[in-house]
C-alpha cells in the first residue's frame, strides 16, 4: 500500500478539523449503516442485547470506533507504531476479519459525503480513502 | 433470480425518477478517475486528465459520465431481468473495451458516495442498502459474459 504524501496528510487533517464537531454523529451513523447494509457484520455483536442499528450499544460502539479513527489522525505520521496496541487488540482479542475494515471505511465515507456534501470533494475523498486504507493496514499489522 | 422487496423497487424507481443525469453522471465518473487513478487507463484519448481539476472540468469525462449513468436506465426499467438486459453490454466491455470488471465496483462505490451527498437525509441506511444491492446486481451482470 502506498504511504501518505504530505498533501494527503494535510487534506485529512484539514477535513478532520472541519468535521471535528460531528465525529460522534459520523461514528454512530456509519455503524448503523454498516449493520443495515452489510448484515453479516452483525455476527461480531451477537453478545449485545440489541443488535439493531440505532440501539444504545450500536451508537456507543460507533462512537468508540470513530474515536479510534480520530486517534489515528493524531498518529498519521506513523500509523504502524501509533496503532500497535489497537492492532494487538484486534488481532488477539477481537479477531475482526480485515475485510470488514474496508466495509466500515466505505460506510464512514458515505456518511462524510452525506453530512458534508460541499466539503467531501474528490480530492478530499481520495486522501481520506488512502488514510483509511493505511489505517486498516496498520490495524491488521499484528494479525499474523 | 434476484428477489426485490416493494421497498427496494420503490426506492430505485424514486431515485432514478429525479436523477439529474448531467450532474450526477459526470460527478461519479470524475470522482472515480480521481480516487482510483488507475481507471484512467481506459480513457487515453480523453485529453487532459493530469490532475483533479482537469478531470473534473474535462467535457469528454462529463459526456461519458452521463452516458454511463443512462446505462443504468435499462436495469431500472427491468429489475427482474437485469442479467439478460446487460448480456450484450457485458460482452462489449469484455471483448471490445477490455475493462477489468473490478472497475465496475469502483465506479459504483463512487456513484453511491455522490448520491449520498446529493440526497442527504433521504439517503438513510435502508435506502443505501437498496441502492447498493441494485448496483451490485448490475455490476455482477456486467461481469457475467467475461471468459
Amino acid at each position: 500500500m502506498t504511504s501518505l504524501t504530505a498533501k494527503d496528510k494535510d487534506r485529512v487533517k484539514t477535513f478532520w478539523a472541519q468535521v471535528s464537531g460531528k465525529v460522534e454523529d459520523i461514528g454512530s451513523e456509519a455503524m448503523a449503516r454498516m449493520l443495515i447494509v452489510y448484515p453479516q457484520t452483525k455476527t461480531y455483536f451477537a453478545h449485545w442485547k440489541d443488535v439493531s442499528p440505532f440501539s444504545p450499544s450500536a451508537k456507543k460502539h460507533g462512537i468508540t470506533v470513530m474515536g479510534g479513527v480520530a486517534f489515528a489522525v493524531t498518529k498519521i505520521d506513523d500509523l504502524k507504531a501509533g496503532l500497535l496496541n489497537l492492532s494487538e487488540l484486534h488481532a488477539f482479542t477481537l479477531r475482526v476479519d480485515p475485510a470488514n475494515f474496508k466495509i466500515m471505511s466505505h460506510c464512514i465515507m458515505v456518511v462524510m459525503a452525506n453530512m458534508f456534501p460541499e466539503d467531501f470533494t474528490p480530492q478530499i475523498h481520495v486522501a481520506m480513502d488512502k488514510f483509511l486504507s493505511a489505517l486498516a493496514l496498520a490495524l491488521a499489522e499484528k494479525y499474523r | 433470480m434476484v428477489e426485490w422487496t416493494d421497498f427496494e423497487r420503490a426506492t430505485i424507481a424514486d431515485i432514478f425518477s429525479k436523477m439529474e443525469y448531467e450532474v450526477i453522471g459526470p460527478a461519479a465518473l470524475s470522482r472515480c478517475l480521481v480516487v482510483y487513478p488507475w481507471t484512467q487507463r481506459y480513457f487515453g484519448n480523453f485529453g487532459n486528465l493530469y490532475n483533479a481539476a482537469a478531470i473534473i472540468g474535462n467535457p469528454m469525462v462529463a459526456k461519458h459520465g452521463t452516458t454511463i449513468l443512462h446505462g443504468l436506465d435499462r436495469a431500472v426499467k427491468n429489475m427482474d431481468n437485469i442479467k439478460s438486459e446487460y448480456a450484450e453490454l457485458s460482452v462489449l466491455h469484455s471483448e471490445k473495451l477490455h475493462v477489468d470488471p473490478d472497475n465496475f465496483k469502483l465506479l459504483s462505490d463512487c456513484l453511491t458516495i455522490v448520491i449520498s451527498a446529493k440526497l442527504g437525509k433521504e439517503f438513510n441506511g435502508e435506502v443505501q442498502a437498496a441502492f447498493q444491492k441494485f448496483l451490485a446486481v448490475v455490476v455482477n451482470s456486467l461481469g457475467r459474459q467475461y471468459h
